[in-house]
């Protein structure tokens, strides 16, 4: 039965770790933030609108949102060699789908809004912290958003769905083994941007999957939301 | 924003007559705070700030062979990523130079100072040892990255742990790292890079008034007793003059001092 | 077209910035809100700049202060890069020159151009670093903005090369704090210190005054100013600065 799983660290199934945001964390950009689940810690910086090389990359029509992510080498326990991997050139793209639907780049014809990602420490649900603080860092840049992103991990393990899996839950080995399914969704609406699993599950259960998902997102956007007031109203 | 005309012929000016825009010294660093154990992923980490400048830096050890010239050595590796997160001048692509020469600086400053005890980090003479990677990353650039990335450097290396090892002899990171990574007692690396801007010379500029400079020279220096030098990289096409060299001498002792005070309850 | 309405416009900084759309009406209610949140609700208000209507809610559609005037609701951005606009006053820094005139960067996605025929004098073709040589600062106004990129203009009053002094950056959103409701903040800041001062909308500012110390001052009045998004009162807070620095 689901309800006797226990988690290592003693959460609840649908209870997040401990989460932490800041807003304004590089001044030199035009927009940054941090966003932490429990020991996973994520940076993201964005620049722009600003002059997009080379010129044949530009669109007349639209801006470009340009993501990238990567790890540093000691956010994780074997060190990373420092540079893109295929791995961290795919989680950019995804984060850059899961951002664009909310963005105005219309607004910003030939230019390129950069957002800058960076993985400070590494424990599990990297990506979904990582949007998390893109798409705050994208809201402080003053782009124009029509909401914010929100971004979770669910899981599966064995039979018991669970939220915000760590590295120890995601590498879960009994009966059906561990399932991660990557959300994102459009925080005021049921528009989901990021999807993403590796397991074993029945379409059933992701029905239940994203709406769990959707659930836990509500809880990122109070942080989001306070951690982004918080540089006004300071 | 690279320097303008008119920004550069007022900073020539405010610096002939001791002056800067935040009202430092010309020798006088912003405020300086730090943070060691930042990472929990890393053996030993460190966070530093000068001013709005913000640089972290992350020992990882991995095992390796030694090199053939030095079988009964462990191996240093030091790296900086200049991540276009951390300033609008980084761009992505091939390194420019300014990449490249920094960690080389850095690498030198922590090398030649004899800080790490390499000949304790054999596993197996000829066969086995470690490596110890520093990793440098700046997060904000606000001028002088490289004193910062040098002091981020040092501490992560005075927290450093070495990791406990399997049966198998692997690194195991499942068990509590006990076993400081060796370093040697009383030598505590420093650099201090010296802009120069017409004939005035000046300590930790902001990126403001590190884009006006002509040219820089970087000193490492080690020792709190004799203020040993290192390493020095002149850095620029503008000569320094033997009165400026003199100068620079002349001040290093002081800083140093002033530095390692600063540091001391972290080292 | 262009030639009408340059003529017909005096470089005042004041005016014109407090034209481009951002009142700094000390009765309107402001709060802070994220980019979908909803500000009001009913169908009494209308959508301003950076709002949208969504049913009977007037949602934000970008992170910045929500201020309510009248039956008005819009929201004022405090972060973020210049976006350039038609007659917008910038600052820009020469970065090359062409046969045809300068390139000048003015902190934005695409650099301005300055053709040779809108030097105000005379310039050989053959020197024109003459009379701008790259790093050399001018105000300048922005008489086109298109895909091809942007075009400068130095007609008017107050234009040109810049001389003496020294050029920084703020935020561009905090422009319209610095200029002040009807360039009250800006004269304030002249006042105190003695200097003359240029605010480009693109956050890049002028400042030359009779001594170093001056300049410093006012220097550090503006970033006063624009540290301070969210206070009320903010004249009040600047004369007090001012009798403490």
């Amino acid at each position: 039965m689901a309800k006797e799983h226990k988690r290592p660290d003693g959460r609840g199934l649908t209870e997040l770790r401990p989460m932490t945001a800041k807003v304004g964390v590089i001044p030199n950009a035009d927009g940054s933030a941090m966003f932490a689940f429990g020991n996973t810690v994520a940076i993201a910086a964005v620049y722009g609108p600003r002059q997009l090389h080379p010129q044949h990359m530009q669109d007349p029509a639209s801006g470009v949102l340009r993501v990238n992510y990567d790890l540093l080498s000691f956010s994780v326990y074997d060190r990373k060699k420092p540079g893109p991997s295929r791995r961290s050139q795919e989680i950019s793209k995804v984060t850059e789908w899961a951002l664009s639907p909310v963005i105005d780049l219309a607004a910003f014809p030939s230019t390129v809004i950069d957002v800058q990602i960076y993985i400070i420490q590494a424990d599990a649900g990297t990506r979904t912290a990582g949007i998390n603080a893109a798409s705050m860092a994208l809201a402080h840049a003053g782009i124009p958003m029509r909401d914010l992103i929100c971004s979770v991990a669910v899981g599966k393990q064995d039979k018991a769905l669970v939220v915000d899996l760590t590295k120890e839950e995601e590498d879960f080995e009994e009966g059906e083994g561990a399932t991660d399914f990557a959300v994102a969704k459009v925080a005021n609406s049921d528009e989901f941007t990021l999807l993403q699993l590796d397991g074993k599950i029945q379409p059933e259960i992701v029905k239940e999957v994203t709406r769990i998902g959707a659930e836990a997102c509500k809880k990122i956007y109070e942080v989001q939301k306070k951690a982004l007031k918080e540089v006004i109203e300071k | 924003m690279a320097s303008s005309n008119l920004t550069i012929e007022t900073l020539k000016k405010m610096f002939a007559e001791g002056k800067r825009f935040d009202g430092r010294d010309l020798l006088e660093h912003r405020k300086l705070s730090v943070e060691t154990e930042i990472s929990n992923t890393a053996e030993g980490s460190a966070r530093v700030r000068i001013g709005k400048t913000e640089v972290i830096v992350g020992v990882k050890m991995a095992m390796g062979e030694p090199y053939p010239d030095s079988p009964d050595r462990g191996n240093l590796t030091v790296s900086a990523d200049l991540l276009p997160l951390a300033s609008p001048r980084f761009e992505h692509g091939p390194p420019g130079f300014h990449a490249i020469e920094l960690p080389r600086l850095v690498d030198r400053a922590i090398r030649e100072s004899h800080v790490i005890e390499l000949e304790k980090l054999v596993i197996k003479e000829g066969e086995k040892v470690w490596t110890v990677y520093i990793d440098v990353y700046p997060i904000n650039d606000d001028g002088n990255l490289i004193d910062a990335s040098t002091i981020g450097a040092l501490l992560a290396l005075k927290t450093a742990m070495v990791p406990e090892l399997d049966k198998d002899g692997k690194i195991d990171y499942d068990k509590k790292a006990t076993k400081k990574l060796p370093l040697a007692k009383d030598i505590i690396p420093i650099c201090f890079t010296f802009y120069k801007l017409g004939n005035s010379l000046l300590l930790d500029p902001t990126r403001e008034e590190e884009e006006a400079c002509d040219v820089r020279v970087t000193f490492g220096l080690s020792n709190p007793k004799d203020y040993l030098i290192n390493s020095c990289q002149k850095s620029g096409k503008t000569p320094f003059t033997q009165e400026e060299i003199d100068k620079i001498m002349d001040t290093l002792p002081k800083k140093y001092d002033e530095i390692n005070e600063k540091l001391k309850k972290f080292l | 077209m262009r030639r009408q309405t340059n003529e017909e416009q005096e470089f005042n900084e004041e005016s014109e910035i407090s034209a481009a759309g951002v009142s700094e009406d000390p009765h309107a209610k402001r709060k802070a809100v994220i980019p979908g949140e909803i500000i009001v609700s009913g169908e009494d208000f209308l959508p301003g700049e950076g709002a949208r209507r969504e049913g009977n809610d007037i949602v934000s559609a970008r992170f910045g202060l929500a201020e309510q005037a009248g039956r008005i609701v819009k929201v004022l951005a405090v972060t973020g890069a210049f976006i350039p606009r038609r007659n917008n006053v910038v600052i820009g820094r020469v970065t090359n020159i062409t046969f045809r005139g300068w390139v000048v960067d003015i902190d934005s996605a695409a650099d301005g151009f300055l053709p040779i025929e809108e030097s105000p004098r005379f310039v050989n073709k053959n020197a024109m670093d003459q009379y701008l040589a790259i790093g050399d600062v001018i105000a300048a106004k922005i008489w086109s903005v298109g895909g091809k990129g942007i075009d400068l203009s130095l007609r008017g009053k107050g234009f040109g090369k810049l001389e003496g002094g020294f050029i920084f950056r703020v935020i561009p959103n905090r422009v319209p704090r610095i200029i002040g409701r009807e360039g009250s903040m800006i004269s304030l800041i002249k006042d105190k210190t003695g200097c003359g001062i240029t605010v480009g909308q693109n956050g890049w500012i002028w400042i030359n005054g009779p001594t170093i110390e001056a300049q410093v001052r006012a220097r550090k009045a503006i970033e006063f100013v624009a540290d301070k998004v969210f206070v009320e009162g903010l004249t009040e807070k600047v004369e007090e600065w001012f009798e403490k620095n």
